[in-house]
């Protein structure tokens, strides 16, 4: 590559991206969401997917689980990066364990009548989602599973009145007896 | 149940924050009051154990705190009011996160009930501070102040050091609570740096240490981070194994200057030794440096036949820039003498004297060469002239950014650490002047030096008040030649010597503006005359600015241009027009 007059080298390698689910175990406490995007958007991370909620109340610790992208080593920092934030108890790789369940909660509305709405219960059917609401000319459906189901899902549902999703993101927890 | 009254740890929030300040063996504070911090000003008042340097402006209460530690290796910390007195406080504290630097900064907020109204002198300054510190914490209740201050205090000074703020609301100042002395449960559960490098990583770095053939030792800041016993064991291990070692900018010190085993400075305006040596070893042997793009260069062609090891404290440090094929995890101090221990007893000197050869070829071409002259004073000159002047003195030096900073750290030999302060990550112009403040206040005896740059020194010449106030003899050292030095060396290398804005018309009288301050004004223009007048600044026992007029167009070599590898560096007998233009050629865009 030719390089441009800079003050700064300029890479030229492109390393394929890989997407990584980290489930990263927090203090819960003011500031600390706003700590870990911060990280993300000022070092120029991606966020694909962010879930946060409270999971031990007596000690206070909150679960971040984050879908991100880079590149192997990019991965690797984020993961240093996040590790090293004073609230932060611990950071584990759900991907690269390889034996982890992730699953995301949708809510989907489908308006229509006639044909599109059979052909929608009957699609809700085969994935196993559940009416949550319905009313004459519309459903609401609640959908769990891993997030390329929930997508083909929602491709589904387009054609026959896709009106809105409401997606949790991605929740990600180890198989097997050990906790983390 | 005793009556609460009687009970010396009931106290103000106002009154905890100096009674901490004390109990962390803080003897000086740097600040600037305002609304904010009013409660705290009057217990600053009414006591003796901490004294209180006035500044002009926050950022130099910031600067100045600093240079305090970065001389001493104890935290130095600043005190600020809400809203401008925060924001001002930015460009220290980032400047204190890029080069690991224990700050703590206390900080007013508006009242709690405020907070969110945009109230008077508010701003959300752990918001804005929460990227700039290493942590930051708002105090909404006086009983969790004695223990923020205290983990404040703990983080800020272990692990990699860093930056830290703690915003306390004035009611919270007002209101009484429980003061409790630092314990150990003061500290986040989920913070423990690890100190102690693995074991079967230092047997593979050592093995690797041992069989190398062409080896090199980079050294960087963390070793003068570690503390004293992380020097003497870094000067052993080159004793021990025969290496040669070069340093980063912030590493300068941890290896004595004068010591055979020294190539100098490393990277963009590193010796040509020092890079040749680091693009050619087959094992290098990296202490508490971070592999920075000023370091490194093209990092595609970054000491390609090496294997690398790589002591840092921070995890996040490695393979950040470079892979590297050994890394420990731990206190460099800590490893460096694990090291030591298993390469003593299980492995013998390497033998490394045809190496050494050929580092003596590439010294021998001279990289730091410049012509002298009679009638006018080239910088690099008036720095050598500087540093005979001071050689076995008590001295310390901070800089400001640019062209003198480098040539300070090329002509100016660190025999010592913690006597080189300056803004190596951040690159803040305007340092220099404020660090030599904090330096002096915490060394009263010392010579304290600050090398400036006509247009840097500008940026904070406000705390040369601050200076004639407190009785800091501090001597401001300023290369001038009209221009800011490194912009206008870049325009001409880059951009068609097109000099946008780098020419700094009208500048002060340097000698008169000292005087209107109080200090002592020199001026210098004939090379003749250097010696002498800088005998009489190291004489004189108050501030004094020295205008040294110096060559204006040099520039700043040996120098690898952008995009270079550390073996395509230019250096200063061929940086002719047509061998400059060619080693800068390339497109126009500009990153």
């Amino acid at each position: 590559m030719n390089q441009p007059a800079s003050a700064y080298f300029i890479e030229d390698r492109h390393d394929p991206n890989e997407t990584h689910t980290l489930a990263v175990l927090v203090q819960n406490e003011p500031g600390v969401l706003a700590r870990v995007i911060g990280l993300f958007s000022g070092r120029g991370y991606n966020i694909e997917s962010l879930t946060v909620s409270e999971t031990e109340a007596q000690k206070h610790l909150s679960r971040i689980t984050i879908v991100t992208t880079g590149t192997p080593m990019v991965i690797a920092q984020i993961k240093n990066q996040l590790d090293r934030m004073i609230p932060v108890y611990q950071v584990v790789d759900m991907t690269q364990t390889k034996r982890s369940i992730e699953r995301e909660l949708a809510m989907v509305k489908v308006r229509g009548q006639g044909e599109h709405r059979v052909e929608a219960l009957r699609l809700a059917d085969a994935f196993r989602a559940r009416v949550i609401d319905a009313t004459t000319e519309s459903f609401v459906f609640e959908i769990t599973g891993n997030t390329d189901k929930i997508n083909q899902y929602i491709d589904l549902m387009r054609p026959l009145g896709l009106v809105e999703v409401s997606r949790t993101g991605v929740a990600a927890i180890g198989r097997g007896p050990e906790g983390m | 149940m005793s009556d609460k009254s009687h009970d010396p740890n009931q106290m103000t929030g106002a009154a905890m924050i100096v009674r901490a300040l004390i109990d962390h063996g803080v003897t000086d504070i740097f600040g600037y009051p305002g609304g904010a911090v009013l409660p705290i000003y009057d217990e600053i008042f009414q006591q003796s154990e901490v004294q209180h340097i006035l500044v002009r402006h926050e950022q130099g209460a910031g600067h100045a705190a600093e240079g305090y530690a970065r001389s001493t290796g104890k935290p130095g910390v600043a005190l600020v009011t809400s809203g401008p007195g925060a924001t001002n406080m930015v460009t220290p504290l980032t400047d204190a996160l890029m080069d690991s630097i224990p700050l703590v900064c206390i900080s007013g907020q508006v009242p709690t009930h405020l907070i969110g109204n945009d109230a008077f002198q508010e701003c959300d300054t752990v918001g804005i501070t929460r990227p700039c510190t290493k942590h930051n914490w708002l105090v909404r209740d006086v009983n969790d102040l004695a223990k923020v201050l205290h983990e404040a205090f703990y983080v800020a000074t272990s692990g990699r050091p860093g930056p830290v703020l703690v915003d306390v609301p004035k009611d919270v100042q007002f209101a009484t609570g429980t003061y409790h002395p630092p314990r150990k449960s003061d500290v986040h559960r989920s913070y423990a740096p690890r100190v102690k490098g693995d074991a079967t990583q230092i047997r593979k770095a050592v093995a690797l240490l041992a069989n190398a053939k062409r080896p090199v030792i980079y050294s960087g800041g963390g070793v003068i981070n570690s503390g004293p016993e992380a020097t003497k064991l870094l000067r052993e291990l080159v004793e021990v194994t025969g290496f040669p070692i070069t340093s980063t900018l912030m590493g300068l010190g941890a290896y004595p200057a004068s010591g055979k085993n020294w190539l100098g400075m490393l990277g963009m305006h590193g010796t040509y030794e020092a890079n040749m040596t680091m693009h050619d070893c087959d094992v290098m042997l990296c202490v508490g440096a971070r592999f920075d793009d000023r370091i490194t260069g093209r990092v595609d062609a970054f000491s390609p036949g090496s294997k690398k090891i790589h002591i840092d404290i921070d995890p996040s440090s490695i393979n950040k820039n470079i892979r590297v094929d050994v890394p420990i995890i731990g206190d460099c101090g800590n490893i460096l003498g694990d090291i030591l221990q298993v390469f003593k007893a299980e492995a013998k000197k390497p033998d490394v004297k045809s190496w050494w050869q050929q580092i003596a070829q590439w010294r021998a071409r001279n990289s730091l060469y410049y012509k002298k002259s009679n009638d006018v004073i080239l910088p690099q000159h008036a720095i050598q002239s500087l540093f005979e002047a001071t050689r076995g003195k008590d001295t310390y030096i901070t800089t400001e950014v640019g062209q003198h900073q480098m040539w300070a750290a090329q002509f100016y030999g660190f025999e010592e650490p913690h006597r080189w302060m300056t803004s190596g990550g951040l690159g803040t112009m305007g340092y220099g002047l404020p660090a030599a403040v904090g330096v002096q206040v915490a060394h009263p005896d010392s010579l304290v030096i600050d090398i400036a740059g006509d247009a840097s020194v500008q940026m904070t010449m406000q705390e040369m008040s601050t200076a004639v106030q407190y009785e800091l003899p501090i001597k401001i050292f300023i290369l001038n030649n009209q221009y800011m030095g490194m912009v206008r060396q870049w325009q001409q290398l880059l951009h068609g010597n097109r000099l946008s804005h780098s020419y700094s018309e009208a500048l002060p009288d340097f000698v008169k503006l000292a005087e209107a301050y109080g200090a002592v004004g020199l001026q210098v223009h004939k090379p003749g005359d250097l010696d002498g007048a800088i005998q009489e600044m190291i004489s004189v026992k108050r501030p004094v600015l020295f205008d040294c007029r110096v060559a204006a167009l040099e520039n700043c070599f040996p120098m690898i241009p952008s995009g270079k590898a550390h073996n395509e560096m230019l250096l200063p007998e061929q940086a002719n027009d047509e061998a400059t233009a060619k080693a800068f050629a390339g497109g126009k865009a500009l990153v």
